[in-house]
């Protein structure tokens, strides 16, 4: 080993932390919290702090696929209530698995609308799903006539109840489809094709790519992501409120770019999304145990979002300046 | 004839649809044209309106404002607060201070520091959020003497007509003419269509960007002061929620959110027609949600024309 390797080493270790500085966060917050609260380190504490995390998780795993593809998905948050509102308030009439399949399709076919028209309009898919945000609302509002929904038969509330230790349902579904879905990123042609479509759209057209079917799949992804934590929600609560999930989507999009995913597209992973979403669970979970007021975790969260910026920041100019 | 019916329906399909639904509406529901049910309106929407005169310019400068909701609610609780302190004067004079700062802030790490502005002005929702909490200890104010002029901003008229509207009518002809006849309009207007060439021809976009964001600083503390006036009071989610408003309003007049287009005027009437939307549907009795189901398919709908307009062609 020469001298030059040694300086080299350090350099490429950098660059490692500085890639995958959301693990490092993550390990440092946890730390700071285990010293700081007796309660924090506790396999029942982590166990919640995992379910808790896992709703914004799911919603996260179809956002990172959106995002990936250079666009942005807003909607998530009323697909979510609208798929809760369904899940329970049909299954008086059709019954409880058609009704969460009911769900879950109404999921599916919101993303679809939203891929179908951001890709034949071309317009920008803030625009379109802001436009989607504010009317999925209002058909939970027409579903529901404003009122919370209660279910009927509580062992529906059941289902959920299922534990691998201290992982809830929820949880594992959050793991594994984030699992899933880094599969189809790296090992599958849609999976290399939403990177080089978000990455530069016009080269990916030119290369062959069906630039408009790939941001459809992935919209309806991330419809249907957005349904899976919708009934999961159901499940946990037994009510569909139907202010429910709002401005989730922000939560949502604050843990994909914290995780180190960019918003112009063409970089990022799930697993990337994964230590986003987990720093989010443990940042909100270990404050309030610290019992500090509702204010400073918003304002922790604020200051969080801006040093993941910055440091994505400093990344790219360092690749910049090789 | 047809050719000219389809020249001004491509130029001007937006105010041709908002007639029409005008019209629909007023056959089914009589108060509804009656000029103090439209000076109801337009006060009503001044507030949104007065936001979405500064976030215009942020978005024609090719950036998003989404911290303006949250914002509201600081300065509305800071005016409210402070006019109990130091009395009206003095306290118009802080918010308007803190609007100038919250939005300095914003236009520092988007314009000179270049970061995203998405994520920049979700950050900073996120962080006025708490600090409105902070402030005001989670607690609602009110205006403990509501006789001071401190309510002519909000509940004040002037020759008939409230004084919102005349404050956001102004604030509208002023920054109209600023948008469009100054340099630093038409630097607004370089900086969103192409940086880089505005940057080449002498313009020194991080200012421009910067001057942006504290202008809509500057318009949602005068937003503020109406609200607080209005309600004599503020809560501490009072503005949850008008960022996403504020934006659906300014697209809805056809701004492009990629920036360089837009007008002052188009945001007027994208607001204006958020608020007869709202009006109308409810005074034809229906439940106040469905709005957002019509503003959901107006929004799509209106952009989807406007840019099939400029290609020529409907389908991307």
């Amino acid at each position: 080993m020469s001298v030059a390797e040694t300086p080299r080493r350090a350099v490429a270790a950098g660059d490692w932390i500085m890639r995958n500085h959301i693990w490092v966060f993550l390990a440092l917050t946890v730390a700071v919290f285990s010293f700081a609260s007796p309660y924090f380190l506790t396999v029942n504490n982590l166990g919640n702090l995992l379910t808790q995390g896992a709703f914004i998780g799911i919603l996260a795993v179809g956002m990172t696929l959106v995002i990936l593809n250079g666009e942005i998905d807003l909607s998530v948050g009323a697909t979510l209530a609208l798929s809760c509102a369904l899940a329970i308030g049909l299954q008086t009439s059709i019954g409880t698995w058609p009704a969460v399949i009911a769900a879950l399709l109404a999921g599916a076919g919101l993303g679809l609308l939203n891929g179908l028209v951001v890709a034949l309009s071309g317009m920008h898919s803030f625009v379109v799903t802001l436009g989607a945000l504010i009317g999925i609302r209002g058909l939970v509002f027409v579903y529901t006539g404003e009122n919370a929904l209660m279910v009927e038969d509580f062992a529906y509330t059941e289902i959920a109840e299922v534990y691998l230790g201290p992982l809830s349902l929820t949880a594992l579904v959050f793991f594994g489809l984030a699992a899933a879905f880094q599969w189809l990123l790296t090992n599958t042609r849609h999976g290399r094709e939403t990177y080089a479509v978000g990455d530069n759209v016009a080269a990916a057209h030119d290369a062959g790519i069906n630039v408009k079917r790939h941001k459809i799949v992935n919209f309806t992804i991330c419809g249907t992501m957005a349904a899976v934590a919708g009934i999961l929600l159901s499940m946990r609560l037994g009510t569909a409120e139907p202010n429910a999930g709002r401005i989730w989507e922000l939560w949502t999009i604050i843990a994909v770019v914290l995780g180190g995913t960019r918003l112009s597209g063409g970089y990022g992973s799930l697993w990337m999304t994964v230590g986003g979403v987990l720093t989010l669970a443990v940042l909100r979970n270990g404050l309030r145990l610290l019992n500090t007021p509702n204010y400073v975790e918003l304002m922790v969260m604020g200051g969080v979002l801006l040093l993941a910026l910055a440091l994505d920041r400093a990344l790219l100019t360092r690749e910049g300046a090789r | 004839m047809s050719l000219h019916f389809a020249a001004l329906l491509r130029r001007h399909g937006l105010l041709v649809a908002f007639a029409l639904f005008l019209a629909l509406v007023a056959v089914q529901a009589e108060a509804f044209l009656t000029p103090s049910n439209v000076l109801d309106v337009l006060r009503q929407v001044s507030i949104i309106g007065m936001m979405a005169l500064g976030v215009t310019f942020v978005v024609v400068a090719g950036r998003l404002d989404l911290s303006v909701g949250s914002m509201l609610t600081l300065l509305t609780v800071i005016v409210v607060d402070r006019t109990n302190a130091f009395g009206p004067g003095l306290a118009i004079l802080v918010t308007l201070l803190a609007g100038l700062a919250a939005g300095a802030w914003n236009g520092l790490l988007v314009g000179v520091f270049r970061l995203n502005a998405l994520i920049v002005t979700l950050a900073m929702l996120s962080f006025l959020q708490g600090l409105t909490l902070a402030y005001s200890g989670g607690s609602n104010v009110n205006v403990a003497d509501g006789t001071t002029w401190f309510a002519a901003f909000g509940r004040g008229s002037l020759w008939g007509i409230p004084a919102p509207v005349v404050i956001f009518a102004l604030s509208a002809a002023v920054l109209a003419f600023v948008l469009k006849r100054t340099r630093f309009g038409r630097a607004i207007f370089a900086v969103g269509g192409n940086e880089t060439a505005a940057t080449y021809s002498g313009i020194d976009a991080r200012l421009v960007v910067f001057a942006a964001y504290c202008l809509s600083g500057l318009t949602t503390a005068i937003a503020a002061i109406i609200m607080g006036s209005r309600v004599m009071g503020a809560q501490n989610t009072i503005g949850q929620g008008y960022e996403l408003t504020v934006l659906a309003g300014v697209i809805l007049g056809g701004t492009s959110l990629l920036g360089g287009s837009g007008s002052i005027g188009r945001t007027v009437l994208g607001v204006a027609m958020l608020g007869f939307i709202q009006n109308g549907l409810l005074l034809m009795g229906y439940p106040y949600y469905v709005q957002w189901l019509v503003t959901w398919g107006i929004i799509i709908l209106a952009v989807w024309i406007d840019l099939g307009a400029k290609r020529g062609r409907i389908l991307a």
